[in-house]
């Protein structure tokens, strides 16, 4: 009955999505006030219909109705009950419904947080909102209901892929889709502009805080994506250029260029078009990265026949949405002009710089994601482009946008006038330079080529971003929340180039088959195999490995890496063991019984690499701290649209 | 009296180790480290057939480990890097590299990137240049608080 | 104003690509082998019967030939084999199993109580044979012609249909049944 319900209050949110629409557009485009007033009671009832199908699924997983084939599929009696929670989003069917979810909790915020905008916008923003809605919610009813049943009950479920079983897991996709989603709301405050025809600098200084949010969450979710795959899949890698992790990273790579855009749009009155296709595109990789994903046009070729119904489906709103925008935008940019100039080194040509190289490297994972499609277009033989593709060409887009950042975070508005920066540049190069290459050469040994570009690169960034902040402290001047968080953000950058120039150079691993009393030395280091025992979990039953560490001779860890066998799906498991120090984690993946008493191990000493999530994390906060700054929320944003129409297109 | 000294420094290899016990074996170990690195490099660029973007060094399904084994005994044959993968290749098609070849057919992989930066700094130059230009003829004055905040 | 439709043309193109990428997702799981066209390559093993017996691609020259991956570890195996006793009732090509890193005796126990399809069941116990030939996963099933060239390849369980319409159809005539 429970799960009925929710399939209900599914359809009504769809009916109440499908109202907001046509209430928002039409009602902003024929001024019909009443209509526009409606708009915001469908987006309030639709997150609440849309919450109490949420909750009849988890209902349904909580209580083990195994009559729905969705929990059937990802829930067994044996599976605790924080998981069965979690396998909500576990599978297809669930992370449809959580994605349309969040975009409804979105469009909630947007409703609540846009009273103090002219009403007509408001609307039009909801009901492009809407129309997103719309789309998801019945491909979600149509090709992947999470609700139907199974007659007779099956007597307990398949239970949940085991590599989900995880905490990181639990929290990692309703972070991730709060990002992915939150460029819908760029985009419907695109589109809304393009409708109205009104451009201003008003629209960047409005959509710039959700941007940012959005794009700060986007982080924390890969980060953690990172993190699980890291210590999860047991073979101690951190990013894998996958399919799946590039499809969230597209869209990171064009929102951080989007969410730089704007300052110039909204500083200057610059890049208008730009930013306006930036936002499409932001928004349309989070879409394309959904169909990627959800269709299976990339997965290996062993995953035998994907249905094509959904890709198609998704294709055909993609093509909708997408299109449409971008039809939008070939009739709408040719109309913004902007008479701002500016030297080849002032921050606007910065800016400018760091959008090319990031769309330009977003467009090359773009390339390297699609080749194998592209190669089946054109009836070529399958081809793989893999990790060393992706590491041998991201550097190519990376390194220079560093050495850029570096040095336009001195640069000013209009003039540049480095000149007079050109002591701060060199400091802090020559500060670079010394504590990098000591830290190269004396600390950790030469390493690849490409290692000193990066540690130099990243302090530098980390140096040159505490100049303005510590000058302006300094001088007592007030230190405005968008320059503090955008000073945490880019020393985030610097110390996530750092992490990950040292863990790709410096990771030491050994693989070898290892018996109870012997040790594996790397450097200073030696990994104890000390004895293995069992273990059983509620769902599996395992080995656990007690290795002692030891440096110089001297216990500093205890690792305990399992090998679990997970009973339901028959499915055997890695869990790493690891330990951080504060400047590497000790990791050791326990991989197979390779007889006579002895373990294959993979053991790894893996430098810095816990600063990667320290930096996603800086650069988050980075951002919902600029995103909370005063000026957003000051002065009513009506009037400032107001005051701006009156002085015209001449920027604040 | 070679021999003699090599025993001894063995001897002393094996003292310093004396605290830890017996060593383990490596699972796959090369006799020298110049081929152990040939390897290391040429199992992280194969892709396990079996598996979702995994390399032959780091999947541990049966297909891998065979395949390991199938590089470790060329490259002590004496094969050159360039004959394993070809090798590979015609067993299994480009499909198996994980770093497309730079040959007809997958070049563009490769060409594509570059061609878009090439046109990303041409437009570039375009737009600053033209910029440029209006520095003169634009009256505004941005306040060079720099990130565009209220601080004043 | 044509500049501003680039984006709009380029996902045009975009969507055109992933359009087909779609449509063939069903297919993709028949990848193509390298081997195509190619001379099958040399073995020498071991029958399963009789050890000290060896099958070798020489006794197979100068007739077409079907080629079977297999394993009493796999699951597609035992889906298959029921239509493998049909094809070899037709006598219309000998098939020789190719038994992939397995056990001799779950081996043996496996066609003992399901029915021997095979002409000759060679033993590659330690996988070598079939990775000469290309094979990633079981079963895999390859037609090899007269002149010894593998024409085709096929991944996963072997159905009716396509044991008609990719290997009878290679075979010459008069072989047919």
């Amino acid at each position: 009955m429970i799960p009925e319900l929710g399939h209900f209050t599914l359809i009504l949110a769809l009916i109440l999505a499908v109202a907001q629409t046509v209430f928002g557009l039409v009602g902003a485009s024929t001024g019909n006030v009443r209509w526009q007033a409606a708009v915001r009671p469908a987006v309030a009832g639709q997150f609440v219909l849309l919450s109490a199908s949420m909750g009849a699924l988890v209902y349904a997983f909580v209580t083990f109705d195994f009559s729905v084939v969705y929990v059937a599929s990802n829930a067994n009696s044996a599976l605790p009950t924080f998981y069965r929670v979690a396998a909500l989003w576990g599978a297809h069917e669930g992370s449809l419904l959580l994605w349309g979810w969040i975009l409804a909790a979105w469009t909630l915020a947007v409703a609540l947080a846009s009273r103090n905008l002219p009403e007509a916008f408001a609307s039009r923003v909801l009901g492009v909102l809407g129309f997103v809605s719309v789309g998801f919610l019945l491909f979600t009813l149509v090709t992947s209901n999470p609700f139907e049943r199974i007659i007779p009950a099956p007597a307990d479920g398949r239970d949940l892929n085991p590599v989900l079983q995880d905490p990181a897991l639990a929290i990692h996709p309703p972070i991730l889709y709060m990002g992915y989603v939150g460029f819908a709301v760029a985009f419907a405050f695109a589109c809304a502009a393009m409708l109205e025809g009104k451009l201003d600098q008003v629209w960047a200084r409005w959509t710039r805080p959700w941007t940012t949010l959005a794009w700060a969450f986007l982080t924390v979710g890969i980060a953690l994506g990172s993190w699980w795959a890291y210590y999860e899949l047991g073979w101690g890698g951190y990013w894998f250029w996958d399919p799946v992790e590039n499809a969230v990273f597209m869209p990171w790579l064009v929102g951080t260029a989007l969410i730089h855009s704007l300052a110039a749009t909204e500083k200057r009155g610059l890049f208008k078009s730009w930013t306006l296709l930036l936002s499409i595109l932001a928004f349309s990789l989070s879409l394309l990265g959904t169909f990627l994903v959800r269709s299976g046009v990339l997965t290996s070729v062993h995953s035998f026949a994907a249905d094509p119904t959904r890709g198609l489906f998704i294709l055909a709103f993609l093509v909708v949405v997408i299109g449409g925008a971008l039809a939008l935008y070939a009739w709408r940019a040719p109309l913004l002009k902007s008479p701002a100039g500016f030297e080849p080194t002032a921050r606007e040509a910065f800016l400018l710089y760091n959008n090319i190289l990031l769309v330009c490297a977003a467009a090359m994972v773009l390339v390297g994601t699609l080749a194998p499609l592209i190669a089946d277009a054109l009836r070529q033989p399958a081809l793989s482009v893999g990790e060393p593709w992706y590491n041998t060409m991201f550097p190519v887009f990376m390194l220079p946008l560093m050495a850029l950042v570096a040095i336009g975070i001195h640069a000013g508005w209009k003039r540049g006038q480095l000149g007079r920066s050109r002591l701060r540049i060199l400091l802090g190069l020559g500060i670079a330079l010394v504590l990098g290459l000591t830290l190269v050469y004396a600390g950790y040994g030469p390493g690849k080529w490409l290692t000193p570009f990066g540690v130099v690169l990243a302090i530098w960034i980390i140096v040159s971003s505490l100049f303005d902040p510590i000058d302006r402290l300094r001088r007592k001047l007030t230190l405005p929340r968008a320059v503090v968080g955008m000073t945490i953000a880019h020393i985030g950058l610097g110390v996530g180039v750092l992490a990950i120039s040292t863990v790709e150079s410096y990771t030491v691993e050994r693989d070898v088959a290892i018996a109870p009393g012997e040790s594996v030395v790397m450097g200073r280091f030696a990994y104890r195999f000390d004895d293995l025992e069992a273990v059983e979990g509620p769902n599996y039953d395992a080995v656990r490995a007690r290795i002692t560490v030891l440096k110089d001779g001297k216990p500093v860890a205890t690792l305990n890496p399992e090998q679990r066998n997970y009973w339901v799906q028959r499915q055997t498991l890695t869990e790493a063991g690891i330990t951080s120090l504060w400047n590497m984690d000790l990791f050791a993946a326990l991989r197979a019984d390779v007889g006579a008493g002895r373990w294959s191990l993979r053991a790894q000493l893996r430098p810095l690499i816990d600063y990667l999530w320290y930096a996603a994390g800086l650069m988050a906060l980075g951002g919902i701290i600029a995103a909370t700054d005063r000026r957003y929320r000051t002065r009513p944003l009506a009037e400032e649209a107001a005051a701006a129409e009156r002085a015209g297109a001449s920027p604040a | 009296m070679s021999r003699r000294l090599s025993f001894a420094a063995a001897v002393a290899v094996s003292m310093m180790f004396m605290s830890l016990r017996a060593s383990p074996v490596d699972v796959e170990a090369m006799p020298t480290p110049g081929l152990q690195q040939r390897y290391d490099d040429l199992t992280h660029e194969l892709r396990c057939m079996q598996c979702q973007n995994q390399s032959i060094a780091d999947s541990p399904v049966g297909l891998a480990s065979d395949l390991r084994r199938d590089v470790r005994e060329q490259l002590i044959a004496g094969k050159t890097d360039e004959e394993i993968r070809t090798a590979m290749v015609a067993r299994y098609g480009n499909f198996i590299l994980f770093r497309p070849p730079f040959r007809s057919g997958t070049a563009w992989v490769w060409i594509a990137p570059f061609l878009l930066l090439i046109l990303g700094v041409f437009v570039t130059v375009r737009i600053v240049r033209q910029r440029a230009r209006m520095v003169e003829s634009d009256a505004s004055e941005p306040d060079d608080s720099a990130e565009g905040g209220t601080s004043k | 104003m044509t500049r501003f439709l680039i984006p709009g043309l380029i996902f045009l193109l975009l969507a055109g690509v992933l359009y087909v990428g779609v449509v063939q997702s069903p297919n993709k799981s028949t990848m193509q082998s390298a081997l195509l066209g190619k001379p099958a390559p040399a073995f020498d093993l071991p029958t399963l019967d009789d050890p000290a017996t060896r099958i070798t691609s020489a006794q197979l020259a100068g007739r077409p030939w079907v080629l079977n991956v297999w394993g009493t570890w796999c699951v597609e195996c035992r889906v298959e084999h029921e239509v493998l006793m049909e094809i070899a009732g037709q006598r219309a090509v000998p098939i020789v199993g190719f038994d992939w890193k397995d056990d001799d005796d779950a081996a043996k126990e496996w066609l003992r109580q399901l029915g021997n399809p095979y002409d000759v069941v060679a033993v590659d116990k330690d996988g070598r044979a079939s990775i000469e030939f290309g094979v990633y996963g079981a079963p895999e099933t390859f037609f090899i012609d007269a002149h010894g060239i593998v024409q085709y390849r096929h991944v996963g369980a072997m159905t009716l249909d396509i044991w008609r319409r990719e290997f009878l159809s290679r075979l010459p005539k008069q072989a047919l049944p």
